[in-house]
């Protein structure tokens, strides 16, 4: 573009002219803006900056689609990955609806009366998450899913007062990372157990899980809230929205915490974010939840409006005493899955579980009985399971790729030799039986 | 804004049974038994509407809202420029939305490169030694950086550095983050000038010191000529330097954080990198380090090998990293639309957006200085810090300027932040705004303080022209009312 | 306007001694204006002990949170539950229904003279004024 030298870069996102900012200095009683930026030690100031010159929109797109057309998507290959990120079905509606300007580029909603479509959807938002997990409260959301349950984990030792945070071995191990990341810097202790028959230590703050678990079979909450309460412990769940379509919610089984990735509903993969963690309790611990939370109540009018509430948690007011130091509710994903949760609706979402769930159990069915491949665990599954492969997985995928098929998990380094394979409403019967057809060369 | 009373009604209100909101396949294979009973639930309370009643929802709600694409939006501290549609559009592309975070490096190789190419912009811009994309938004970044001074001291056997210094001006994140990570917060003072009182400063410069953190330009919207020495004190009594990169429209191409002597830092690149704030989030807060504490970053960060091949760019876990803060590698949508935005502006063009955006804040702070009190008479930033107290003495509160502001058509300034500042008014103009534009919002900013004399019951009722009138906030929090329920 | 029958703290906290020897406990007039609208009333549970001015509980309004710091040292043994469900209450009579918590004091002659009477804590207000 213009980087010849002759003359001088003009953006087409800084509407004033030369002109104009020759005017805007005289008003300043100025020569030139460099004076403006004296303050800065005049030996660092004006380095060089080694960027790439400036691209018109027109190069650049092309540069985007070739990047972006090296990826492997699941716009033209069939995928069985899932391990916490899936693949449903997004209703056409929630990109146009999320991507309206008055959405899409708008601030936090300090100023209520002029954010009340941010407020309301965050309600709704707040209304549909209590529905799924079965829970009183809940807020307008945090980063993601791990580290939602890291500061559940954070939560529940404030609400207790105790320092050790014990985890289950079938939690997702990155989740667990995180809150090993969160947690353990400020002195607390986490520890791992066995999810079968788990006993918690004396003076355990809380027993963290998740259901269905990372290995995707439904864990035993009943049991592990025995387990809690024997040492006046919190139960904290981390779940899949999209299980809640069917399954028993956590809430039911008394769970104190859920949390969750609601990524599942209405938000894109995008290699890992942005996502929409999910966070929901009881109402006794409601002043110890992190996060913004909305609330309804009147204008001078007796009007119906909505405003953040209970502020006094936040880092914005009480800064270091505060509940968390998150400033940030992912509240376009939110409001993403709000979209889509209400366009699947009460049946819709029964719906694509009980696809995902049927087409699961289909694709394990076929692949059992292929020669070679077991299932080292047992129990109930909802749309993902593990599969022993008679050799190793990473091959297997590999060759998987070939038929355009994006495999499963290769989990050997935790379980030897095994795949974590996922079903959702997105896969075709042709595809499952592609999927089965492909392992059957590996079969003995 | 004519709808706005029949919209009030909730989804859950709205639902009738019945309805569908979209048409799901038909199984195509064999049912499977289902598991007992006992482990599933009888139904799910979530609405059932149409596809046109829930796009006319949602979008009559969206015009509720004021935004950058429908108003200006001098939201201090906020950087609230125009976000581009070029970057949405890339981030939508199907290469980019539709691949999943744990495929094989090998099959995902324009992503990472994207990633790669991002880290080293960023590097390059603030002058560090390199960056870790993993943080999701700036308080992750913060606690990221936090945590890796923390490691790097306990490392070299110096775990008892527990004090983090923070100027009373910060940003409440700030403190909040380093509470997170165990720290003992201590405040420092701001000078009449608005700068860091190093007096104050020295007398904390102590053996437990673990580190500062320091926003710069301030919150304030002023560049600390002394940060140089500010720095050096930390240095000299062990600590490290934190920098808070919120306000990095003001520098772009301007100077390099680097170059100042801070050790660590991170970006919004949804303030300085035109990334859309959504209504509260997405962000991102890549974090970007000296040498000394890259080995510490957050994982993963992306690594270029040398040999051409299918798996040039790899994700890899720094020596000594202080671990993973998700489960993922990062917000990489928000990734694509920032990586879009430095390409789109280039060298030229980025030091173009600190030149317009420190031009007109100063603007604005040249032409309301009459009217409204200036607490630091001097050139400022990217943003201008001014106080309501004139306006306070006619009755008229800080508050109330800002919410009539609303009513011709601008957003509200930051208000009462920073906390230092009586009745202050923290204005953001950024560089995508026009001097057409600057020009009525100083008229209108003239306009109420008029009105404060002349009319001040106009101005502490306001807003008058919004879908609401001032909402009792006390109400809702002394009886939270916090989601639908259905009514016995 | 402060009660007359009473002691006050410099944080803004009266305390009465009623008919069987407790220590009512509360804030002033003056604090709940500068509170304004109050939303949240944390206190100690009945049978903590508390300290003269160690931190008693915390007050909350919209957007600011304070220290309650208790004017006298003893054991809590009644806590106003009404503020749970009626913060407002604070606002509303501060130095009557808004009482929030009776001490059991262990020290009420020493401690007491430690306070102010309504006179000083009103010309203690004017001199916080200037």
């Amino acid at each position: 573009m213009s980087d010849n030298g002759s003359v001088p870069f003009q953006s087409h996102y800084m509407p004033n002219t030369p002109a104009q900012r020759a005017v805007m200095l005289e008003a300043l009683g100025l020569d030139s803006i460099d004076q403006l930026f004296e303050d800065i030690p005049s030996e660092h100031r004006s380095p060089s900056l080694n960027i790439p010159p400036p691209t018109s929109e027109l190069e650049l797109r092309a540069e985007l689609e070739a990047m972006a057309g090296a990826n492997r998507h699941t716009g033209a290959h069939a995928s069985f990955l899932g391990a916490g990120v899936y693949n449903h079905f997004i209703p056409s509606m929630v990109k146009p609806l999320i991507t309206r300007g008055e959405f899409l580029t708008s601030y936090t909603p300090y100023q209520a009366e002029a954010s009340q479509g941010t407020l309301q959807v965050a309600y709704e938002f707040q209304t549909m998450v209590c529905s799924l997990m079965g829970m009183e409260v809940a807020n307008d959301g945090m980063y993601e899913g791990a580290s939602s349950l890291a500061e559940a984990a954070l939560m529940a030792c404030r609400v207790t007062g105790r320092e050790e945070i014990c985890v289950l071995n079938t939690v997702s191990p990155t989740y667990r990372e995180v809150v090993e990341t969160y947690a353990l810097p400020q002195g607390l202790k986490v520890t791992t157990m066995d999810a079968v028959r788990p006993r918690l230590p004396e003076g355990a703050a809380c027993l963290l899980t998740q259901y269905p678990n990372f290995y995707g079979y439904m864990e035993d909450l009943e049991a592990h809230k025995v387990a809690a309460q024997e040492r006046d412990a919190l139960l904290v769940v981390s779940t899949d929205p999209v299980a809640m379509g069917m399954f028993r919610p956590p809430g039911e089984f008394g769970a104190d915490v859920v949390t969750g990735e609601g990524q599942a509903i209405g938000v894109p993969m995008s290699f890992g974010g942005p996502f929409i963690g999910l966070f929901a309790t009881r109402k006794k611990y409601l002043r110890q939840m992190p996060g913004r939370i909305v609330g309804r109540t009147v204008d001078s009018e007796g009007k119906t409006g909505y405003v953040l509430t209970l502020q006094t948690r936040e880092q914005h007011i009480r800064r270091e005493r505060a509940t968390s130091n998150i400033c940030t509710s992912q509240a376009l994903l939110a409001l993403a899955s709000a979209i889509c949760a209400a366009a699947l609706g009460k049946q819709g979402l029964r719906r694509v579980a009980e696809l995902s769930y049927h087409k699961a159990h289909y694709a394990a069915s076929l692949i059992g009985r292929v020669a070679g491949y077991s299932f080292p665990i047992r129990g109930t599954f909802f749309k993902e399971f593990v599969v022993k492969c008679p050799a190793s997985p990473s091959v297997i995928n590999e060759r998987l790729l070939e038929s355009g098929i994006i495999g499963g998990l290769d989990i050997s380094h935790v379980m030897p030799d095994c795949m974590l394979l996922c079903v959702t409403e997105m896969n075709t019967r042709g595809q499952i039986e592609a999927l089965a057809g492909a392992l059957s060369e590996f079969s003995r | 804004m004519n709808t706005v009373d029949n919209n009030r009604k909730l989804l859950m209100e709205q639902s009738v049974p019945g309805r569908v909101g979209t048409v799901l396949p038909d199984l195509d294979v064999p049912e499977q038994p289902l598991p007992g009973q006992e482990l599933l639930r009888d139904e799910v309370d979530l609405p059932e509407i149409t596809e046109p009643e829930i796009v006319r929802y949602f979008t009559n709600l969206s015009r509720m809202n004021f935004s950058i694409d429908t108003h200006f939006y001098p939201l201090g501290s906020c950087t609230m420029k125009y976000n581009p549609k070029i970057n949405d559009e890339a981030a939508f592309l199907p290469g980019f939305a539709a691949i999943h975070p744990q495929q094989p490096v090998g099959q995902v190789q324009g992503a990472l490169e994207l990633m790669h190419h991002l880290q080293n912009y960023l590097a390059e811009i603030t002058g560090m030694a390199a960056t870790s994309l993993a943080s999701l938004a700036g308080a992750q970044g913060e606690l990221c950086g936090i945590l890796m001074i923390q490691k790097y001291h306990r490392d070299r056997g110096d775990g008892d550095r527990l004090k983090m210094l923070v100027p009373d001006s910060a940003h409440g994140t700030n403190p909040a983050s380093a509470a997170m990570a165990g720290f003992r917060v201590v405040s420092i003072p701001t000078d009449e000038n608005g700068n860091c009182d190093l007096e104050a400063l020295k007398k904390e410069a102590t053996p437990d010191l673990a580190g500062m953190m320091i926003t710069l330009p301030s919150t304030l919207g002023l560049f600390d000529p002394t940060i140089v020495e500010v720095n050096r004190l930390i240095h000299e009594a062990g600590g490290l330097v934190y920098a808070d990169g919120a306000n990095m429209n003001a520098l772009l191409g301007r100077v390099k954080m680097g170059d100042l002597g801070f050790d660590v830092m991170h970006l919004n690149l949804h303030k300085t990198f035109s990334t859309p704030h959504g209504g509260g989030g997405p962000g991102a807060g890549p974090v970007c380090a000296q040498p000394n504490l890259q080995p510490y970053l957050a994982a993963p960060v992306v690594e270029k090998r040398a040999e051409e091949g299918p798996e040039r760019f790899v994700l890899s876990t720094p020596e000594k990293t202080i671990g993973k803060v998700s489960a993922s590698h990062g917000n990489f949508g928000v990734l694509v639309r920032a990586y879009t935005y430095i390409r789109t502006l280039g060298d030229a063009g980025l030091k173009l957006v600190s030149e317009n955006a420190v031009l007109n804040a100063n603007y604005i702070l040249a032409k309301l200085k009459d009217k409204y009190l200036l607490p630091f008479d001097r050139p400022c930033m990217h943003e201008v810090v001014l106080s309501a107290n004139w306006q306070k003495a006619k009755g008229v509160r800080g508050l109330e300027t800002a919410k009539r502001l609303l009513d011709y058509g601008f957003h509200a300034p930051t208000m009462y932040f920073p906390l230092t500042v009586d009745e202050a008014l923290l204005i953001e103009p950024t560089e995508t705004e026009s001097k057409e534009t600057l020009d009525e919002f100083i008229e209108a900013m003239r306009a109420i303080d008029q009105e404060a004399t002349e009319n001040p019951e106009l101005v502490q009722n306001a807003p008058h022209t919004l879908p609401v009138r001032r909402l009792n906030e006390a109400q809702a929090a002394r009886r939270p009312d916090l989601r639908w329920e259905r009514k016995e | 306007m402060n009660p007359r029958d009473r002691k006050y703290s410099k944080e803004h906290e009266w305390a009465l001694v009623d008919g069987s020897g407790l220590v009512v406990v509360g804030i002033t007039d003056y604090a709940q204006d500068q509170l304004g609208d109050v939303v949240y009333v944390e206190l100690p549970n009945a049978g903590t002990e508390v300290e003269q001015f160690g931190k008693m509980g915390e007050i909350e309004s919209v957007k600011a949170v304070s220290d309650i710091f208790a004017p006298v040292g003893g054991q809590v043994v009644e806590v106003n539950g009404e503020l749970e469900g009626q913060p407002e209450l604070v606002n509303d009579d501060p130095t009557g229904g808004g009482w929030m918590v009776k001490v059991g004091p262990e020290n009420a002659d020493v401690e007491m003279a430690n306070l102010m009477s309504a006179e000083e804590y009103e010309s203690f207000l004017e001199s916080e004024a200037h």
